[in-house]
């Protein structure tokens, strides 16, 4: 039982991540109807940033806490990656905003690999080691363990998710950007400007991928150019899974999925007898994706799409 | 108008491409090109650029004390190639530099690059020496162009499982690999000397060489309460699974092979590295023969060693010495003088049986015990 225990913790965790990369994804969506496939990337950004403020620091001697390290890296991170969100949206998506669907996909294939590459020219190809400053702590949960690290980035995950509930749900703010979502064109006519709004939507979006980006970074001990890619990956599915464009579909999403890749990888081999293996976790994500759009295309929470045309 | 400038300088570069490939044959500049193929992008790249150094020190070094073939003055060009520790790109790299001409080279770096690379130089008969892929099938294939100069996983994975059973007192194990050629084939080869050494593994779960997240395979693990975990795989890996194992509570002694006995195993994985144990084939740097200088010499140039620089650099030297027994840098000519190599290198003593896999080979066991690789102990290899 306290394996159960232990796969579900594991799954929560990762799910938890999973969502509040997923929220960018389902933000942009929502609004622009774009897949905004560079979203990933700036995670890796937040990472990668926070790690060299982090480094620089230890580096410098600073007598701090590591915590108190840890934060400030994730300080530093917050805003490069909110500065990059709204730049990759000035320079690759609204000059392409009337253009045809296809073309602010390509551009964001294209940013997604210029951003690796910047990354690879600056930080190195290299694995970087998180340094050993958070600390190492558990506890015991239903004869499963839990860490200090976990408890953390799940409180994180969830505070973040119920604040930008409430930003969307209670704010003028939040108000305008549901009202672009609708119509861009009308809510324009009400004194939204929608081009901040969008703006804003990026930033706000990167702000969680660059919190999101740290704590993975934190969570398995290192960060890498390439990091981006399949967490984003993920996470998009994750946003379809519970129904792109939905705030709480994005969470639910997010969650599900890291559970079922857990318990996915864990079971499996148990269940198959040695046929299939755990290194199907990553393949998990993808196959109930498709099996959701089989079955329920608009996602688990997704409303119907077409609304707008 | 724009479209016939273009025309032109396709026009153009193809012409000047096309000549300089005839002057190269023709042997106008005497400048002969070798290989080298090894993941230059990626998570494997600190390894890949390693023995990119190891034999650009080489070629640099000949080239210095002027190399004469056939009583022509002749210079080595290294021509460096990413094969992204990838199958599929490796041959992409493989046939661009038959393409380019190229009388040899070293690598690859992965044996799941290696392996399909290697028919590519068999059928253009180009001679290659692998400094770093120990898969048992690569030099099994029969081609008579596959060499390398490092022990193989069967000798490797045979004093791993005889370690874990013998040394460690392990009866339950648990196995991982990463499903590379490598990882694959050197688990393989450990879980059949466990068997034979008489312990039993109970477990034998799989991951890929781009995961992070070991969790839910540990935490299955972790119900079969296993003395040793072996893991088959390389260190941006590895590091992560040793913390994991930490965060899991999971006391098994980590073991594995010289995929993740590298610095960087150790500055990835932090304090969760201490205690782990892997083994290198070949002797420890500071116990090769020529080791002490060859790491001065690379230290000063590139920085630390990696791991299988100083294997890259014996690569170059045995192939060289084959041309210049032949006379010739003609793979053709010189491959027939490639099985007669008896070299003294850095690394050893090199010397290759039928299948062009090395006769004198060792494998070290080392442990990190206070944020280093320290060696336990040397086998050597009774073939």
């Amino acid at each position: 039982m306290d394996i159960f225990v232990q796969q579900l913790i594991n799954g929560l965790v990762l799910g938890s991540v999973y969502a509040l990369v997923a929220l960018g994804y389902t933000m942009v969506y929502g609004i622009l109807e774009l897949i905004n496939f560079a979203h990933g990337e700036v995670t890796m950004f937040g990472a990668m940033i926070a790690l060299a403020v982090i480094s620089a620091l230890i580096g410098a001697g600073v007598d701090l806490p590591g915590v108190v390290v840890a934060l400030l890296g994730l300080l530093a991170a917050i805003p490069a990656c909110m500065a990059l969100g709204y730049t990759i949206e000035r320079v690759a998506y609204r000059p392409l905003r009337h253009a045809p669907r296809l073309a602010p996909l390509i551009t964001a294939i294209g940013v997604s690999i210029v951003l690796q590459n910047v990354a690879m020219l600056i930080w190195g190809r290299q694995y970087i080691s998180f340094p050993p400053i958070l600390p190492q702590g558990y506890h015991n949960l239903l004869g499963a363990r839990i860490t200090d690290v976990q408890i953390v980035i799940l409180i994180t995950s969830v505070v973040l998710m119920i604040a930008l509930t409430l930003l969307v749900q209670r704010t003028r703010l939040g108000r305008a950007m549901r009202a672009t979502a609708q119509s861009p064109q009308l809510a324009g006519l009400m004194g939204v400007n929608a081009n901040t709004v969008i703006s804003l939507t990026f930033i706000i979006g990167s702000a969680l991928a660059a919190v999101a980006g740290v704590m993975v970074s934190a969570y398995y001990g290192l960060a890498h150019y390439y990091m981006g890619f399949l967490l984003g990956l993920k996470a998009f599915s994750a946003a379809v899974l519970g129904g792109i464009g939905n705030l709480a579909g994005a969470m639910l999403g997010g969650l599900l999925l890291g559970v079922i890749e857990s318990l996915g990888a864990g079971y499996i081999g148990d269940i198959t007898g040695g046929f299939l293996g755990s290194n199907y976790q990553d393949v998990f994500a993808f196959f109930v994706l498709i099996l959701v759009l089989i079955i329920r295309p608009s996602g688990l929470l997704g409303e119907r799409v077409g609304e707008r045309a | 108008m724009l479209r016939n400038t273009l025309l032109a300088a396709l026009v153009a570069t193809l012409f000047v491409t096309g000549c300089s490939k005839q002057n190269q044959t023709a042997g106008g500049d005497n400048i002969i090109k070798i290989g080298s193929a090894s993941p230059l992008t990626g998570p494997q790249a600190h390894l890949g650029k390693d023995n990119e150094n190891g034999a650009q020190l080489a070629v640099d070094e000949i080239n210095a004390a002027g190399l004469t073939l056939d009583g022509k003055k002749v210079r080595i060009d290294l021509i460096a190639e990413d094969d992204q520790a990838d199958p599929k790109a490796a041959t992409t790299v493989a046939q661009k530099l038959v393409d380019d001409g190229i009388v040899g080279v070293i690598g690859h770096l992965n044996s799941g690059a290696t392996i399909p690379a290697s028919k590519i130089y068999f059928d253009a008969g180009i001679p290659q020496i692998s400094p770093s892929a120990t898969a048992v099938s690569y030099t099994a294939q029969g081609y008579n162009t596959a060499y390398r100069v490092m022990t193989n996983d069967k000798q490797q994975g045979q004093v791993l499982g005889q370690y874990a059973v013998k040394q460690l007192g392990a009866k339950n194990v648990a196995v991982i690999d990463d499903r590379t050629a490598y990882g694959q084939g050197l688990a393989d080869e450990f879980e059949k000397a466990v068997k034979a050494a008489g312990g039993s593994v109970v477990a034998r779960e799989y991951t890929t060489d781009k995961s992070t997240d070991f969790m839910a395979i540990l935490t299955s693990i972790k119900s079969h309460s296993p003395q040793v975990v072996f893991f088959g795989g390389m260190d941006p890996q590895a590091a992560p699974l040793a913390k994991q194992m930490k965060q899991l509570g999971l006391t098994a002694q980590l073991l594995g092979g010289d995929g993740m006995q590298t610095p960087k195993f150790i500055s990835l994985a932090n304090s969760d590295a201490e205690g782990t144990i892997a083994s290198n084939p070949g002797l420890p740097l500071d116990s090769m023969p020529g080791g002490k200088s060859f790491k001065e010499k690379f230290n000063a140039r590139f920085g630390e060693i990696q791991n299988y620089a100083p294997y890259a650099y014996d690569a170059v030297y045995v192939m060289v010495a084959a041309m210049q027994r032949a006379h010739s840098s003609d793979p053709a000519k010189y491959l027939a003088e490639m099985p007669k190599t008896d070299y003294q290198g850095v690394t050893g003593h090199i010397r290759f049986d039928s299948k062009g896999d090395l006769t004198d080979g060792a494998v070290t066991l080392y442990q990190v015990k206070s944020g280093k690789w320290q060696t336990l102990q040397t086998i050597q290899n009774s073939k």
